[in-house]
């Protein structure tokens, strides 16, 4: 293969990577934005979208199938019943802690993180689960770059899913009421706006961006497994705090960059796939070191 | 009847009588002034009415409904908007954003229409939007309603602050210390923008200030509170002449600048 063939299949197959780390992160800096709370339980929700849109697909394969109509609806539904999993947590799990000091609600986050981590362990018995999509192996050669149909479209959901999340920010009266939440909440409250219905939906809409990453993940690579949401939870992570932990386009920029970066890190000589996961975080500890508030994070002042 | 009726409120903090016993009306469409020293309870006094403190005793009845029972934010969906001795405006929000996001609670879309972002959505984000321009207009700054809230003069930022307000239909403005860091021309472009709120809206006006000449100038009704207690009440002329008032202001630090008046 020629230099650029790899640079090119590296940027799809970084596309690919980046768009999972974006959906997720997308709902690591929501949260972060309008509660402070890093949520740590995260990736788990995501692995939780993952095997609700399996679920969701046994029920609907013997009528749709389960080609790519089976696999949108199944994330579309696992999306709805995520998202409602990431309000229940929320009222249930960190709504009494909001007044706690920080380090008692990341505590919280982190036994969510096992409970769902292992719920999933005991209803599987650790082993993998085949996802059971049937999406084909089609695509398009380019020379000799192969770009899959499955790839085009996960890549194209992702970002149809962040540029609809942008406008419900900048152009709807609830999105204008979560900015402000995250600016000033009694402001808020004294502007008449529900504040814990606010947090709500941020809930909502971070779980079920992060289901449908999973529903995605899982017809992607074919399986499912209660540990998946372990890593990809730090990657969208350290995504999250690339782009400016609390700015929306920098998470998903962030996850572009992550993505990439490590795509085109495994090609570097040296530095094989087995030591991509040690690339991101020295990212991750550059970006701390030189840009402490992200790409596009701006410095937050205390007030007194 | 009155819009605003305070009777018996009391307020204590560990132990410390923030409040005691207040009583006093605010009539429709009136003016109406707080006054007091420093630390006697005017800001928790606001706080108590908009929901953010919680008497333990009395009662707090606007426009026929009992607030203490009622959070923040229905208080403010019941007609009651307040604004900050500090101007407290959504940073990294444009002037318009700010006034748009006190419509919120008049607003009937629901977050999920606003997720498929459905015809009668759009509609109603128009509608906010007009109305933003409206209150933009009437506080005489539209023209800077695409700049970042707090890149404006102080003076304008105050100006926002108030168009959000009235972006919630308020029945009842509470302000709070609306002249503080304001230069003369300013403080006499407020006076008329209170009246002008008072008359042309039809709203009732509720305001801390210190500067006397202000008060007098502008309140039809002053209320006197030290030490958390109601210690007179009555016209401008009747607080002027009134000798608690002037002893409650006399040896201390701004005893002076109420006699200057």
């Amino acid at each position: 293969m020629a230099l650029t063939d790899i640079v090119l299949q590296q940027l799809v197959n970084g596309l690919v990577l980046g768009s999972f780390y974006a959906l997720v992160a997308l709902g690591y800096t929501m949260v972060f934005g309008v509660v402070k709370l890093l949520n740590f339980a995260h990736g788990e929700v995501y692995m939780v979208g993952g095997f609700a849109g399996f679920i969701v697909l046994s029920l609907v394969s013997g009528t749709l199938g389960s080609g790519w109509s089976g696999v949108a609806v199944s994330m579309v539904l696992a999306m709805i019943g995520v998202g409602f999993l990431g309000v229940l947590i929320q009222k249930i799990a960190y709504q009494p802690m909001l007044s706690a000091p920080r380090l008692s609600i990341l505590i919280t986050a982190l036994a969510v993180s096992l409970v769902l981590q292992n719920a999933v362990l005991g209803l599987t018995g650790g082993r993998y689960v085949p996802f059971g999509a049937d999406l084909g192996f089609g695509g398009v050669n380019l020379g000799n770059l192969f770009i899959s149909y499955n790839q085009f479209i996960l890549v194209g959901t992702a970002g149809v899913l962040m540029l609809s999340l942008e406008l419900f920010i900048s152009r709807t009266q609830y999105g204008r009421a979560m900015r402000a939440v995250s600016i000033d909440k009694d402001m808020c409250r004294l502007m008449g706006i529900d504040v814990n219905r606010v947090i709500a939906v941020t809930f909502f809409l971070g779980s079920g961006l992060a289901a449908a990453a999973g529903t995605m993940a899982g017809a992607y690579y074919g399986s499912l497994w209660y540990f998946m949401g372990f890593l990809i939870g730090l990657k969208a992570f350290t995504a999250a705090v690339i782009g400016g932990i609390g700015s929306i386009p920098g998470a998903m920029l962030g996850g572009l960059i992550l993505g990439l970066l490590e795509s085109f890190g495994t090609q570097i000589p040296g530095i094989g796939s087995a030591w991509k996961d040690v690339f991101s975080f020295s990212i991750l500890i550059l970006v701390l070191v030189f840009k402490p508030t992200g790409l596009l994070g701006r410095s937050e002042q205390e007030r007194m | 009847m009155a819009l605003l009726s305070l009777s018996a409120v009391t307020l204590t903090f560990a132990g410390n009588t923030v409040l005691n016993e207040v009583s006093f009306n605010v009539a429709e469409r009136s003016v109406t002034s707080l006054i007091g020293p420093n630390g006697a309870g005017k800001t928790s006094l606001f706080n108590s009415i908009t929901g953010f403190y919680k008497p333990q005793q009395g009662s707090i009845r606007f426009d026929g409904t009992e607030l203490l029972k009622l959070k923040p934010h229905q208080v403010t969906k019941a007609g009651i908007a307040r604004t900050f001795q500090n101007v407290r405006l959504f940073r990294e929000m444009t002037v318009l954003e700010n006034v748009m996001s006190g419509a919120h609670c008049r607003t009937s879309a629901g977050a999920f229409a606003a997720i498929l972002r459905t015809p009668a959505q759009r509609r109603e984000e128009e509608e906010i939007r007009a109305r933003a321009r409206q209150h933009l207009e009437f506080v005489g700054v539209w023209a800077e309603q695409g700049r970042i809230a707090t890149t404006l003069a102080y003076g304008h930022q105050r100006r926002v602050e108030i168009a959000r307000a009235l972006a919630t239909e308020p029945k009842l403005l509470l302000l709070d210390e609306p002249a503080a860091g304001l230069n003369p021309t300013e403080k006499h472009d407020l006076v008329q923008l209170i009246r002008r709120i008072r008359d042309e809206m039809g709203i009732a006006v509720l305001l801390i200030e210190h500067d006397m000449g202000l008060v007098m100038q502008i309140s039809e009704n002053i209320s006197v509170l030290d030490h958390g207690e109601i210690i007179a009440e009555g016209t401008p002329k009747q607080i002027q002449s009134d000798h608690t008032v002037i002893e409650a202001y006399l040896g201390r630090d701004d005893g002076e600048a109420f006699l200057d008046e």
